[in-house]
């Protein structure tokens, strides 16, 4: 059964060809759906090519950013309001990889993948999904539950960070880009030298990105000394439930954790 | 880079132009404009594409195959089992009068390792053949498996290959190869410290970037040309004229290009079911291995299991050195016997040590069939050794350098195998390496020498 | 099987094939257009041998249908230095500073430099890494890779201010 690759003239039209067919997948670079395609999964008979949909814009309106879902890794630091994400989208495979990843892609990135949506995560960002019934604004959180969701990503939105508050740091086995050991986003707002509305988002902690609320709810409404980051470092692991992969075992994932976790919280912005 | 030419003076001809020069390398100038052509780099019309069922299991009988459904398959042209192969069941080194053959082609009664070619699918595209080995039902009887050397030498460890009747090879009649020097026993009596360790390799993937492959091509004067990427033409070219029973003459090889080989495309596993698809087709035939195939079919170097004990005096001098050794040749030959003498031809290590008793068994157990790789053999035995030359001098308290040296093989030493030692030069390279790595020795160190001294 | 059209630009030729629906890019530079610099050594997007430029931007060809570069501008290896033209400064210093063995990722890393060099004229040795981070090389050890691509920049500087 030969591939069918299939240009189409709006969301909504990729929308039906994808309720329809149930070998049909949207495109983000390739470099997830190829994968599966190269390898022989041969319930994938149709690919559906995200160009010329205009999914690939970067809009700041204010403090609000909309990023495209078809928004590439390589794009992101081009944007000024968005070079604060540079350690993020960078540390995404090489400069091949970077170019074809998109925002959109990252947020269906198997274990241990999916970096870019862990700092969504911690940004607070909401996916905006269009499928046959309209177009609905999901928060990421919710997201990750279930991403066998109906319908399309067409961009993400979330509110820009103050100047200096968003954290990010990726630990890789092979450098520079390897795959995650772990990652960790932080959004760390400071009001009064008090930490108020900070997000912790892990990657490669659990099946997908996830909220560290233990360690958000340890360091809220505390300034970011030594005692409040020993803190977070003991409630660093809680909600975790890492997998065994060739970068690391579960017990060194969460043995190197609290770690990692109290170096991005004590670093000098 | 410096070429050290004050040693072994009077030994070197005069006038040698290229040692100690950089000389471009003679395919490079292909490899960065893009013309060097791999196997790959061809087109034929009407190329056929083999995919391989493989076994899931790492030991099991084989009850029934069924092709039935996969031949309905659009697109699938031939399908071959092992009853179509001429000479199924081969050894490599056979060429060598290594024996027995215990390899077959394509699995007939049995499968010994998870990855063994079962049945070949030939069709006229990837998609067609991968979609028909899907269909290929196969219907096994799942045995018990062993993975580890010495549980495979214990008495009712299920024995993997029938072709040996044991999970050992046999040389020339006994369990192992063998090195036997003076008196092992006498030697740890007289020592001051004796210590034993064990050391152990896993087996390692060389993962080149060019997959295994080769492309067969009927000419029209009846001969068949296979384009390969192995590292051991006259190897691939006699064994499967031998598998398939016809002249050699009939069989052309053409290769020499190989996308990273390290001892890892010396097998002959690709070809001669190629050659045997384009026989039977009339039409050239691609056999390539995935990169799922090539990291986990394709033979790795061989895990090692390594006893070293030794007996030292507290001068720094070794004087009994007992080594056994498990090569995991994995559920097939291949090139182990070989490299199983190569690693006891290395015992004790380039050292002159009067009580010398190695044991070296080539492994049978239903792992991946293991083969070379860069330094076959000996590689994995040598870090056991320096390893544990680094242990003995830490124990007698002298520096790891000067204890190599103390021990260091010179000319006109006996050696464990029972020939002289000439023209040796480890005291020599070590001196040098040691002013390069700015590493002090001693003034005894530095007056040692491969060719004055004691003999020993 | 119905096949389809595609048109696309190579090294600055147009081409026009009809290919089997669903064709990766690769093989269709490969086998067609008998563009065989490019070469495939996972089809996962994993070793980058199979790197190409796509309008200018560094792209792995065997996850690209065929089909989605309708109208682009692809260029390979072969175009650095076409139907005999002298070396490209990064080509010949990979060839001087020994930046190939076996040669199968030679295509991949050369595009890769070519495109950094051409983007930052004074690369740091950070800078050169993360360039060649989605290109593996077995045989090299990459030290000599970034050696000459660290050479190719002082040489194509020099080049300029001549």
């Amino acid at each position: 059964m030969p591939l069918q690759v299939v240009r189409v003239e709006s969301v909504r039209h990729a929308v039906a060809i994808l309720a329809a067919e149930g070998g049909a997948r949207f495109l983000g670079g390739g470099t997830l759906v190829m994968r599966d395609v190269n390898a022989g999964d041969t319930t994938i008979d149709t690919l559906v090519l995200p160009d010329g949909l205009g999914l690939d814009r970067i809009a700041i309106d204010g403090a609000q950013a909309t990023i495209g879902a078809s928004v590439s890794m390589a794009d992101i630091p081009r944007h000024p309001a968005l070079a604060f994400l540079k350690p993020v989208a960078g540390a995404i495979g090489g400069p091949a990889i970077r170019s074809m990843a998109t925002v959109g892609g990252n947020l269906f990135a198997p274990y241990p993948h999916g970096d870019f949506a862990v700092a969504l995560l911690a940004l607070g960002a909401a996916a905006t999904i269009e499928d046959l019934d309209g177009t609905r604004t999901v928060d990421l959180e919710d997201f990750f539950k279930n991403r066998a969701t109906r319908g399309i990503v067409r961009d993400v939105r979330f509110v820009l960070p103050p100047g200096g508050a968003f954290r990010f740091v990726k630990i890789v086995r092979r450098k520079p880009h390897g795959a995650s050991v772990l990652s960790i986003a932080a959004l760390l707002p400071v009001v009064a030298g008090k930490m108020s509305g900070a997000r912790i988002a892990y990657g490669a902690m659990a099946a997908t990105p996830m909220r560290a609320r233990s360690v958000e709810a340890a360091i809220e409404g505390q300034p970011l000394d030594k005692t409040t980051i020993a803190a977070a470092a003991r409630v660093a692991a809680d909600g975790c439930a890492p997998l065994t992969d060739p970068q690391a075992s579960d017990w060194y994932r969460l043995n190197v954790l609290p770690v990692h976790l109290a170096r991005l919280l004590a670093k000098q912005p | 880079m410096e070429h050290v030419k004050q040693f072994f003076a009077s030994e070197r001809p005069e006038g040698l132009k290229a040692v100690g020069v950089s000389e471009p390398r003679s395919d490079i100038h292909g490899h960065v404009s893009g013309q060097t052509r791999y196997y790959a780099d061809r087109t034929f019309p009407g190329m056929l594409y083999l995919m391989m069922v493989r076994s899931p299991h790492h030991h099991a009988r084989i009850l029934s195959v069924d092709t039935s459904q996969a031949e309905k398959v659009p697109g699938v042209v031939r399908i071959l089992t092992h009853k179509d192969v001429p000479k199924n069941v081969y050894t490599i080194l056979c060429l060598i009068q290594v024996e027995p053959d215990d390899e077959p082609c394509l699995a007939a009664d049995k499968v010994r390792y998870k990855g063994e070619q079962v049945v070949a699918v030939i069709a006229d595209s990837v998609a067609a053949a991968r979609e028909a080995v899907a269909r290929v039902k196969v219907a096994y009887e799942e045995l018990p498996a062993v993975f580890d050397v010495e549980e495979a030498l214990k008495p009712g460890a299920p024995l993997v290959n029938e072709f040996h009747g044991q999970n050992w090879f046999v040389y020339e009649g006994h369990h192992c190869r063998r090195v036997r020097h003076g008196d092992i026993d006498k030697g740890f009596a007289e020592a001051d410290f004796v210590i034993e360790e064990r050391y152990q390799s896993s087996p390692i993937e060389h993962a080149p970037v060019e997959t295994t492959g080769c492309i067969v091509v009927p000419e029209a004067n009846g001969r068949y040309t296979c384009h390969s990427n192995t590292q051991a033409l006259f190897f691939t070219l006699d064994n499967s004229a031998l598998i398939l029973n016809q002249p050699f003459q009939k069989l052309r090889l053409v290769g020499g290009t190989v996308g990273g080989g390290f001892g890892g495309k010396v097998d002959v596993i690709v070809e001669p079911i190629a050659f045997l698809a384009a026989m039977l087709t009339g039409r050239p035939v691609k056999y390539a291995f995935s990169r799922e195939e090539e990291m986990q079919v394709s033979s790795p170097r061989a895990a090692e299991r390594i006893y070293v004990k030794d007996g030292v005096m507290r001068n720094g001098r070794i004087v009994a050195r007992q080594v056994r050794l498990y090569v995991d040749a994995g559920a097939y030959s291949r090139h182990s016997p070989y490299g199983t003498t190569k690693a006891a031809a290395h015992m004790p290590g380039p050292y002159t040590i009067p009580n010398v008793h190695v044991d070296c068994h080539c492994v049978y157990t239903n792992r991946t069939p293991s083969s070379a790789m860069r330094g076959f053999g000996v590689t994995i035995g040598d870090f056991a050794l320096e390893v544990q030359m680094d242990k003995l001098a830490r124990l007698v308290g002298i520096d790891p350098i000067e204890f190599r040296i103390r021990n260091a093989y010179r000319d006109g030493d006996m050696k464990a195998h029972g020939e002289t030692t000439k023209g040796a030069a480890l005291i020599e390279t070590i001196q040098a390496a040691s002013t390069l790595a700015g590493w002090p020795l001693s003034d005894e160190a530095r007056r040692a020498s491969s060719t004055a001294g004691v003999v020993r | 099987m119905a096949r389809v059209p595609v048109t696309f630009t190579v090294n600055g030729d147009e081409q026009a094939e009809f290919i089997a629906p669903g064709a990766l890019l690769a093989d269709v530079l490969r086998d067609k257009l008998g563009l065989t610099a490019t070469k495939i050594g996972c089809a996962q997007g994993t070793c980058g041998a199979c790197t190409v430029l796509v309008d200018g931007e560094l792209k792995l060809s065997c996850l690209i249908p065929a089909e989605r570069v309708e109208g682009a501008s692809i260029e390979t290896l072969e175009g650095l230095a076409k139907n005999g033209a002298p070396l490209h400064p990064v080509q010949a210093a990979f060839a001087e500073n020994f930046a190939a063995q076996c040669g199968f990722c030679t295509s991949g890393m050369i595009l890769a430099a070519k495109t950094l060099l051409d983007r930052n004229q004074e690369p740091d040795r950070a800078a050169v890494v993360d360039a060649i981070s989605g290109n593996i090389c077995r045989c090299t050890g990459y030290e000599p890779i970034i050696a000459a691509i660290l050479a190719a920049a002082a040489e194509m500087r020099g080049r300029k201010s001549a």
